[in-house]
């Protein structure tokens, strides 16, 4: 069986940043596993702008994006394999893949690193009335279609969910001439970073519906029309409120779920509220070398984050394959994260001292939309940070930075509690 | 004094911007939370612009689909007529990024580039 010291499975931005970071710390075989065409993942049909300003500071496309680390991934020689799908992996590092060239094979990793992303919550989850016609898509896929594929999805056109890729494709679809006619959000506020509100729907007269839902879908071969109405705080459908809209098709943009799978496989421990692993300071999971970053761990809005985070986890995965994280020093000194008060959850969950780096980035989502008030972070029971924010949004991740020689001032220190407070 | 409030559009920040103008001309700009927001919000009041980015056919690559944008943002009332001008225009691989794909989108002089690599298509 042949063996690599790092699998990394997944080949999007999560992916290449992680093993260009292993690569520059020190670790010469790596591979990466890709079930795509080609490397990239999802910045490859994102061909909006907007990409990359954190990272590079200036403004780059999905591809364009992925082409800076593919172009590095090349440079680098690292190695990696298209069209192949990983079926399994074991406790004990066995990673099965499957392609057409080489059938089904095994291999033997030191080390795997999970990035495969996430997926589309499509309508079988969302109890959607009516029967089940053509033109329902979720908007990553009309995407992809439109963008890679060249070809459209529909020509009117009512949009579910107020997603970021529920947005950009209701300014994608305009511009390719179809009509999107509303875009409905069941909850009081979108779920979307604002510039995409501002560019993709204000530029384009494009109506956001908040405290709105699709009631009925009309149409049994393909869709004919649906009926919105609004929802009242228990988001039950206020009779009386119904409007129909005739349509051809309807985008879903209704929340995005990590692909696990795999980790399950190995009994990774994940987290009820991302939907994604739960992971140390080192973004390591709690099957020893086995690392998460990305869509994969918990999901973000900015690509630059995903980089930024996948690299952690890369230098992570070669300190340990390379014998750098000191053994006994593990166990000793963990504290745990919580998240209470209107913070959903933190990455990570528990933070080791003894491993932990000079600073460690804490990032969290918030449950509702909070105004003037403070993000605070407690040692126990004292608080050490309280910083104003003007506003906060589930929509936009947050984060706070633990420093080390702060936290080894507090030996006995149990907990940390991150939390919203008013004032 | 007539105030007009903005979400800035330069960074997923997405700041709220607060410019107060007098006949026409900006006067003051609150809000942004670094230079970029302040430039932003002056343009966005005097001459809004936005790149486009759109996707045009490509015959020979290894894909069938070409991501492009303009180089530069065009005035925000020409996005239609940016994104029209694409629909004559024929690639043909090879195509690096950057590359000219249309010269001049619809008389604003910016060009169209491409944003990907496109190969030849592998003889199959």
């Amino acid at each position: 069986m042949k063996s690599y010291e790092i699998v990394i499975i997944g080949g999007g931005p999560a992916g290449l940043a992680a093993a260009l970071a292993a690569k520059e710390s020190g670790v010469g075989s790596i591979l990466i596993l890709e079930r795509d065409r080609e490397l990239g993942g999802i910045l490859n049909q994102c061909i909006h702008n907007g990409f990359g300003l954190h990272t590079f500071k200036e403004e780059l496309t999905g591809p364009e994006y992925a082409y800076r680390f593919i172009e590095k991934v090349l440079e680098q020689k690292i190695e990696y394999k298209l069209n192949t799908m990983v079926m399994d992996i074991t406790q004990s590092k066995i990673v099965t893949y499957m392609n057409r060239t080489e059938g089904m094979v095994h291999i033997q990793a030191k080390a795997i690193i999970l990035a495969m992303g996430c997926r589309e919550r499509p309508r079988g989850a969302l109890n959607i009335p009516g029967f089940r016609p053509a033109g329902i898509f979720s908007a990553g896929t009309a995407q992809r279609l439109v963008n890679m594929e060249g070809y459209m999805p529909g020509r009117e056109v009512v949009i579910l969910g107020s997603g970021d890729i529920g947005l950009i494709m209701a300014r994608r679809m305009t511009l390719e001439g179809a009509h999107v006619k509303v875009v409905a959000e069941i909850m009081p506020y979108s779920g979307g970073l604002k510039r995409n509100i501002v560019q993709c729907l204000d530029d384009f007269g494009i109506p956001l519906r908040l405290s709105h839902t699709i009631v009925d879908i009309r149409g049994v071969e393909r869709v004919e029309g649906v009926t919105i109405a609004q929802v009242d705080e228990h988001m039950k459908p206020v009779p009386g409120t119904e409007e129909d809209y005739d349509c051809d098709t309807i985008l879903l943009s209704v929340g995005l779920i990590p692909e696990n799978e795999l980790s399950n496989k190995i009994n990774v421990q994940m987290n009820a509220v991302t939907s994604g692993p739960v992971v140390n300071e080192s973004l390591e999971t709690n099957v020893e070398g086995v690392f998460a970053c990305g869509n994969v761990l918990h999901v973000h809005d900015l690509v630059d984050y995903v980089s930024e985070e996948a690299a952690l986890a890369g230098k992570n995965a070669a300190k340990y394959v390379l014998g750098k994280f000191s053994g006994q020093e593990n166990s000793a000194h963990t504290i745990t994260l919580e998240a209470v008060d209107g913070v959903r959850y933190t990455v990570p969950k528990t933070v080791n001292i003894g491993r932990m780096e000079d600073t460690v980035k804490v990032r969290f989502r918030v449950g509702n939309v909070f105004k003037d008030s403070y993000v605070s972070v407690y040692y126990d029971d004292e608080r050490v940070l309280h910083r104003k924010k003007i506003i906060m949004a589930p929509g936009e991740m947050e984060d706070i930075t633990l420093d080390r020689k702060k936290l080894l001032g507090y030996p006995d220190l149990k907990k940390i509690t991150v939390k919203i407070e008013k004032e | 004094m007539e105030k007009r409030e903005l979400i800035c559009i330069g960074c997923p920040l997405g700041c709220m911007i607060t410019v107060d103008m007098q006949d026409g001309k900006v006067v003051k700009v609150t809000g942004n939370t670094c230079p970029r927001g302040e430039k932003y919000a002056v343009k966005e009041v005097t001459c809004p612009t936005r790149i486009v980015t759109s996707s045009v056919r490509v015959s020979g690559g290894d894909i069938h689909v070409l991501s492009v944008k303009t180089r530069e943002a065009v005035p925000k009332e020409k996005i239609f007529d940016c994104a029209n001008a694409l629909k004559t225009v024929k690639v043909a691989a090879p195509v690096r990024i950057g590359d000219i794909i249309l010269k001049d989108a619809a008389g604003t002089g910016i060009p169209f580039v491409a944003t990907k690599n496109v190969k030849f298509r592998s003889s199959l």
